[in-house]
């Protein structure tokens, strides 16, 4: 163990592999020494590890209904209660967390890159490339997210799916706006200039100098963001637009526990506090990350 | 080896325009180090920024190691010709290891062998392979610098511009710069271009300068007559006596003469 922190933080680093280990292992001491940032952290690796699980953790599945044991409330046997048709909450919670983390990844997975291509390509292009991709950026920024989601998912049918593609739409133009904003600091600094004298050409420059600079914003940017993206995912499953029932979609499950509000509170409690748990990890976690991909502050 | 004639650079349009260089011309020859100094703002970096294609709208006629230099010059061009810039802090890629910033132009032009090239070139700016995995925020200022030599020597250019390339240093870390670069000079047989406002480097580094002011180049001499205090225009002459030190008198003859002072 201790041969391999010494290696780890090492003066002289012998190879690619060592270099990155060890900005890896920097990076980890950055996020250990931030209480709230490491909390969000293991906040998200509970959930991802509740996801994996599930299968163990609830093995009856999410759609296990007895009518006889409808709206109980919280005890030992039924540690969140149950639903109006007698299903486990906890058990829908831990299957839940599969589609939370289904829908938030795949957000991230398309929103990012296409934001960050945007984004580069605007501002190191600049003139008419830039006032184009600009101009449609402002077109998507214009609408209100949900409004936007809601207006796709009516075009291409409810369904988590469709919900995804339709929040990963509205997801990306303020990345793309943040990339083009770092873009134009960095195309203006030395080092871009001298990878220009050496011949490169735009997608060289944009793709191995240009996005490694904007990644870790990016990366913040998407976390932060996450929240907001699990809210709207909520929203679209809460107004019936996202995942169907029997899905125990969070936001769906909301959505019904509305109905018993008054009578059996825990319904829409659970899932309530499920969605700000995440969302609030997510945060906590965008930003400790700041600081964990600062290269400069090694 | 390097000639320029009636080079022209201009930024803004309209009322905001401004001529950066106003028609300069000087020449090189092979394996000379040539001078451009002058204070803040007269052009001298623009015009190395020029002969590099950093900055396309020129006019003029620009030959380099025979060839005219185009507007949008072709991969092989930067083989020839490659520069050195002033901060050594700007000039490196932050996240980019040694090894990376050093193997992006072999991997540019496809050069082969690329192991053996960087450790050598490592060794020649006296680095050596132990920092090949580093990053630059690893490294000091002289040491950022001798990386950026390095880069600028991997694709063993035959010309080699140099802004300013050790004003950004500590004092006592210039004359290690300046000594690597006169012995690679030597060395490689290198034909440079040198710009810089310390007179003190040039009259180490050149072997013969030109003034410029505003830019134009008020005046050519050799070093010898630099050494010697042998200017011919009075601007010359100034910049010559400005560089010995501060001087009360040589100042407040110097603000009496600007209008409205």
């Amino acid at each position: 163990m201790s041969t391999a922190r010494t290696w780890l933080r090492a003066e002289v680093t012998t190879s690619p592999l060592h270099a990155r280990l060890q900005r890896g292992y920097y990076g980890w001491l950055r996020l250990r020494s931030n209480p709230l940032a490491f909390a969000g952290f293991l906040i998200l690796i509970g959930l991802v590890l509740v996801a994996a699980l599930a299968p163990v953790i609830a093995p009856l599945g999410y759609n296990e209904q007895s009518l006889a044991m409808r709206l109980k409330a919280p005890s030992a046997e039924h540690w969140f209660g149950t639903d109006e048709l007698g299903r486990d909450i906890f058990a829908r919670i831990v299957w839940g967390a599969r589609i939370t983390i289904y829908i938030s990844t795949l957000v991230a997975v398309i929103a990012a890159p296409i934001g960050l291509a945007v984004g580069t390509t605007a501002g190191y292009f600049g003139g008419w490339t830039d006032t184009v991709l600009m101009r449609i950026n402002d077109m998507f920024l214009s609408f209100p997210g949900l409004i936007l989601a809601l207006g796709f998912v009516a075009a291409l049918g409810p369904g988590i799916g469709n919900a995804v593609i339709a929040i990963a739409l509205t997801a990306w133009p303020p990345i793309a706006r943040l990339a083009r904003a770092e873009t134009l600091t960095i195309r203006a600094s030395d080092y871009i200039a001298a990878v220009r004298i050496q011949g490169a050409g735009p997608l060289r420059i944009i793709l191995r100098h240009i996005v490694p600079m904007c990644v870790p914003s990016v990366v913040v940017r998407v976390t932060l963001n996450m929240a907001g993206i699990i809210l709207t995912a909520a929203g679209l499953g809460f107004l019936g637009l996202g995942a169907q029932p029997p899905t125990p979609e969070w936001g769906a499950m909301l959505s019904t526990g509305r109905q018993n509000m008054l009578g059996a509170w825990w319904i829409a409690a659970v899932p309530g506090c499920a969605i700000l748990l995440t969302s609030l990890a997510f945060n906590l976690f965008g930003d400790g990350l700041r600081d964990v991909l600062d290269p400069r502050s090694e | 080896m390097i000639d320029v004639q009636n080079l022209r650079v201009s930024f803004g349009q309209g009322a905001s325009l401004v001529h950066a260089v106003d028609g300069v011309s000087f020449s090189v020859r092979e394996g000379e180090t040539f001078g451009l100094v002058g204070e803040s703002g007269c052009g001298k970096s623009t015009v190395l920024r020029a002969l590099c294609s950093l900055n396309p709208d020129w006019t003029g006629t620009v030959s380099i190691a025979g060839a005219a230099l185009a507007p949008v010059p072709d991969r092989a061009f930067f083989r020839r010709l490659q520069m050195v810039f002033q901060d050594p802090y700007g000039s490196l890629h932050p996240r980019h290891t040694v090894n990376t910033t050093l193997g992006e132009p072999l991997a540019i032009h496809n050069i082969p062998d690329r192991d053996r090239r960087i450790i050598e070139v490592l060794d020649q700016v006296g680095l050596g392979a132990a920092f090949r995995y580093r990053y630059p925020h690893q490294l000091s200022g002289g040491q950022r610098q001798r990386l950026a030599i390095a880069r600028a020597l991997i694709l063993e250019p035959r010309v080699l511009l140099l802004d300013e390339p050790t004003s950004a240093l500590d004092v006592s870390v210039q004359a290690e710069i300046l000594n690597l670069l006169s012995d690679l000079r030597r060395a490689r047989g290198l034909t440079c271009i040198l710009v810089s406002h310390d007179l003190a480097v040039v009259a180490h580094m050149c072997d013969r300068l030109a003034v410029m002011m505003q830019g134009r180049i008020v005046e050519e001499l050799d070093v010898a007559a630099l050494s010697a205090g042998r200017t011919t225009t009075a601007y010359g002459a100034g910049l010559l006596a400005a560089s010995r030190g501060y001087d009360k008198r040589l100042a407040s003859s110097l603000t009496a003469d600007e209008p409205g002072a």
